[in-house]
């Protein structure tokens, strides 16, 4: 088999080529890190049934507690970041997720009808609302 | 009264090569994708040897009937698939043609493989630009890029390669001045 010579590579991948190549290459991990560790969260949403009940900046701490159709969720803002302290429901997947530091990031309490969402620096529109 | 529509030899030539595209999108549409939004674009290949062999103007030609009869073929058109396809392809024509003289200027140093790889990138980030502004209005949407990103040099690269391997002036190149069908 010599229908694919060594030397015939050379020319079908030109320098140019080569160094377009290499600087996508090159660009990917900086374009991976700085998509997939995006900027700071800003704002934590806070929503019932899909319904957008209340708004708070991340940098101010508190805790926020909203009741829904089981009972009280507690929620809490410290340093930049929220967690779901507490939840009624049975699984509390939402609690164990622990704290929401970016972007984007979300815990659901399902069973509870409660949602707690990141949004960075500028209001994000909520595509689930459909 | 009747008016003669008159075919050039262009049109047959654009006739030809595009049914050639239409043929690989149509195979490539059959084969199921890992990833919705990735495939290899192997009609590109289409394009980009119309581009080097004869000019942009027929290469957008082909380029643009390709995907109006695709779409049309599967069922998209005008469905968020078309305008997507539609948007990519604009863009890759649109860098086509700013990047088309480095190679015809430049051939030692700029090949087939560099407009491929430029026009994946242009076709890549159009549509997620569509999808970010009109399907999916989230900035989520940015998460997938890199997995785009890679597709598209992955793929551009392959692609480049087969059109300057296809392009070779001996016996290996099947889209030399001597085999390309030209209008007979």
């Amino acid at each position: 088999m010599n229908w694919f010579p060594k030397q015939k590579i050379k020319k079908l991948l030109r320098p140019g080529d080569a160094l377009i190549l290499l600087a996508g290459i090159a660009g990917w991990p900086v374009l991976t890190l700085s998509l997939w560790q995006s900027g700071p969260a800003a704002q934590a949403q806070v929503r019932r049934d899909g319904v957008l009940v209340a708004a708070y900046p991340l940098n101010e701490d508190r805790t926020v507690s909203v009741v829904g159709p089981l009972g009280t969720t507690m929620i809490r803002i410290e340093s930049g970041r929220a967690r779901v302290v507490s939840d009624p429901g049975p699984r509390q997947y939402c609690v164990r997720q622990g704290w929401l530091s970016r972007p984007g990031e979300m815990a659901l309490c399902a069973p509870n009808h409660i949602s707690l969402t990141l949004t960075g620096g500028q209001a994000t529109y909520e595509s689930m609302a459909y | 009264m009747l008016h003669r529509l008159v075919l050039t030899p262009d049109d047959h030539r654009i006739a030809r090569l595009t049914a050639a595209a239409i043929a690989i999108a149509l195979v490539e549409s059959a084969v199921p994708s890992p990833l919705p939004g990735v495939k290899p674009g192997l009609a590109n290949i289409v394009t980009l040897l119309v581009l080097l062999r004869y000019d942009w103007a027929t290469a957008a030609w082909v380029t643009l009937l390709r995907v109006l009869a695709v779409s049309l073929l599967v069922g998209q058109f005008l469905a968020p698939g078309f305008v997507l396809s539609l948007g990519g392809a604009l863009a890759s024509l649109a860098i086509l043609l700013v990047a088309r003289p480095l190679v015809v200027h430049q051939p030692q140093w700029f090949g087939p493989v560099s407009l491929s790889i430029l026009a994946a990138l242009a076709h890549m980030l159009t549509q997620l630009l569509i999808v970010r502004v009109w399907l999916v209005p989230s900035p989520g949407v940015w998460v997938l890029a890199p997995v785009f990103f890679g597709a598209a040099l992955f793929f551009g690269l392959l692609n480049g390669l087969i059109v300057a391997w296809l392009m070779q002036p001996n016996a290996y190149g099947v889209a030399s001045n001597e085999n390309l069908p030209h209008n007979t």
